[in-house]
């Protein structure tokens, strides 16, 4: 099932050094791009289908093109790498293994989008990740890939890494911007958005790293050789990230669009110890969870995702067995998105508390069926009412919990009665 | 996260060694705003001293040109800053949820019941520190444990006891 279009270099010993990479194609692309016209290289971005793989799966040619024209300001790329969702592990493989290829995707969006300085941003904990990185980034100037001209080509580019420092909500665009600009990691209200008034107030876009890692692959070998991959409206490749009860937790490059039951059971070794399923988490923690069920008929695609009623996020599944205590996960849950909550919004800020607090009072063995209610419906209160969408990505997977498995939470309500 | 409630102060002045002054004026140009150097001037600050102090941030301010408070907002937004010095050896234990699904849990309590150390605390001979994280992104080889910036993937009771003993 595994594909390697991404992790082609993956394998091989230091492709994370240019000469190495080098040898495997890295930079082949770049003749080709400066061949063609900026509108040809969003052109090709847009017919590859390629969609936003920092969650949300939003077609990347098509975020490009709502850039203003013709605006006397400088247009920045800002490449998001703060991957901090829990259950995501994906882009810190490129930033280690292969950290020339996203350099080339760099090259390329910027060219496509007329950036001459596009900023990494990268969260503060992945410490060898940030050296491997700027290493690649040192390595690519001094060979005249980055700087005043690119391989030679009237293009000037340059490249510099922003270290985060532990806050998951940096990882929202805007927030991503405030952090850049020296400001504590607030997420603005949007419009405006970031394409019209974004980093400095200029037009900026923000992409993942594996979109744009996924980049030099499509204009070398064309948008179809891409959309081969996947199915027709998630065409292409992913980095999945599987963790959690399985035999073989770890980081795979697979097609969109394959069954989740046979992946977890052939790729990831199936559900670990000979137990049974309780739930699957299908694309970091902050997507609705699956039934058993549900788990039979879902494929790993944004079309069939939306279709449970879930999303497919960032590809980071976690298969939960039989003896997970679901109470306990929401507890897990509501402490991750409470403390990252950056404070600004009172639904967000004081509502996660609240809800952080009912749980314990459950799992104390306190609470009444009352409380289960009202877990509901704060979260029914605090979604969509705030500045950005982390208390939803909170209140989204929380209510699916109460809505699956709302016997675990019942059972603790109920031997307290007893 | 360490205690930001306050900022403390070392009784000595601070500024950036040789190596740190050329790194500050190679990504300042970086940036069309100076307050841009905020963040990379504060880890660099808490890389040359292990934490950050209060010189520290007037020093920051000073030579970026802002208020020591606006720095002072940004080393206590962001935890990773430590406003109090650390041990020899920071341990970050990830607490989220895939490393707690696989067994995090029995780390915390080595180190409460066997070293005496509780998140946020730090041993007395200064030692050991230790805090719970978030997900630190190695989901996938959990649980996590990141000791001094290094990363330590598929850790279990044994594996972590060994590792600590390497730690002199
Ligand atoms: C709370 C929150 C956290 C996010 N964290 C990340 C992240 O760590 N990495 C990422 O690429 N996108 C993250 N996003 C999504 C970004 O806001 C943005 O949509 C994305 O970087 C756009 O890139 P793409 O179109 O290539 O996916 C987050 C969004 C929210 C609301
Ligand atoms: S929803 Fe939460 S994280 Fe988002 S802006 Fe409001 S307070 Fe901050
Ligand atoms: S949950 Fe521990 S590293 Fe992600």
């Amino acid at each position: 099932m595994e594909v390697k279009i991404l992790s082609a270099k993956f394998g091989i010993e230091n492709a994370h050094l240019l000469e190495v990479a080098k040898q495997h194609g890295a930079y082949q692309t770049l003749d080709k791009l400066f061949s063609m016209t900026p509108e040809q290289v969003i052109d090709e971005v847009k017919n590859s289908g390629l969609r936003g793989r920092g969650g949300a799966g939003f077609p990347a040619g098509v975020k490009w093109s709502f850039l203003p024209k013709g605006l006397d300001k400088p247009v920045y790329l800002t490449v998001n790498s703060d991957e901090s969702e829990p259950a995501t592990f994906k882009d810190r493989h490129i930033l280690v293994k292969d950290p020339h290829m996203l350099i080339e995707g760099i090259i390329i969006c910027c060219y496509a989008i007329g950036c001459h300085h596009a900023y990494i941003y990268i969260r503060g904990e992945y410490t060898t990740q940030v050296r491997a990185l700027q290493r690649a980034i040192d390595e690519a100037y001094e060979a005249g890939y980055l700087g005043e001209t690119v391989a030679g080509h009237e293009f000037q580019l340059d490249v510099t890494v922003h270290r985060g420092a532990g806050a998951y909500i940096c990882g929202e665009e805007t927030a991503l911007l405030e952090s850049i600009e020296g400001k504590k990691g607030q997420p603005r209200s949007k419009p405006p958005f970031p394409a019209v008034v974004g980093l400095y107030d200029s037009p900026t876009i923000i992409n993942n790293v594996q979109t744009i890692a996924s980049l030099p692959y499509i204009i070398w070998e064309g948008a179809d050789a891409y959309k081969q991959y996947g199915t027709e409206r998630s065409p292409g490749t992913h980095l999945f990230g599987i963790s959690g009860h399985v035999n073989k937790p770890g980081m795979y490059e697979l097609p969109l669009g394959l069954p989740l039951l046979e992946v977890i059971d052939t790729v990831a070794g199936g559900v670990w110890k000979g137990r049974s399923l309780k739930g699957v988490i299908p694309g970091g923690s902050s997507t609705p969870v699956l039934t058993p069920e549900e788990v039979k008929t879902v494929t790993l695609d944004y079309e069939s995702m939306a279709a449970h009623k879930t999303m497919f996020g960032s590809g980071g599944i976690v298969v939960l067995d039989e003896t997970v205590d679901i109470v306990e996960l929401v507890k897990n849950l509501i402490d991750f998105y409470h403390h990252e909550s950056c404070g600004q919004c009172t639904p967000c800020r004081e509502g996660l508390g609240w809800m952080l607090k009912i749980v314990e009072k459950i799992l104390a063995g306190n609470g009444s069926v009352a409380d289960i209610d009202l877990l509901r419906e704060l979260c029914d209160n605090i979604e969509m009412k705030t500045v950005c969408v982390l208390s939803a990505a909170c209140t989204m997977p929380v209510r699916s919990y109460l809505n699956k498995f709302r016997h675990e939470f019942e059972a603790y309500v109920a031997d307290t009665a007893s | 996260m360490s205690d930001r409630s306050q900022l403390i102060s070392t009784g000595e002045s601070f500024a950036f060694d040789a190596e740190r002054d050329a790194e500050f004026e190679r990504l300042v140009v970086r940036y069309p705003i100076r307050e841009s150097m905020i963040m990379p001037a504060l880890w660099m600050a808490q890389e040359q001293a292990g934490w950050i102090s209060a010189e520290a941030i007037e020093y920051i301010a000073d030579r970026i040109g802002t208020f020591p408070a606006k720095v002072l907002e940004l080393a206590t937004f962001y935890t990773m800053y430590q406003l109090k010095p650390v041990g020899r050896y920071h341990i970050c234990v990830c607490r989220t949820l895939s490393c707690w699904l696989r067994g995090k849990q029995d780390i915390v309590d080595y180190l409460a019941d066997e070293i005496g150390i509780k998140p946020g605390e730090m041993t007395e001979d200064g030692k050991f520190s230790f805090e719970e994280v978030e997900c630190l992104g190695h989901c996938g080889t959990a649980p996590v444990v990141q000791i001094n910036g290094e990363f330590h993937e598929e850790m279990d009771l044994k594996k972590f006891k060994a590792l600590l003993a390497t730690l002199t």
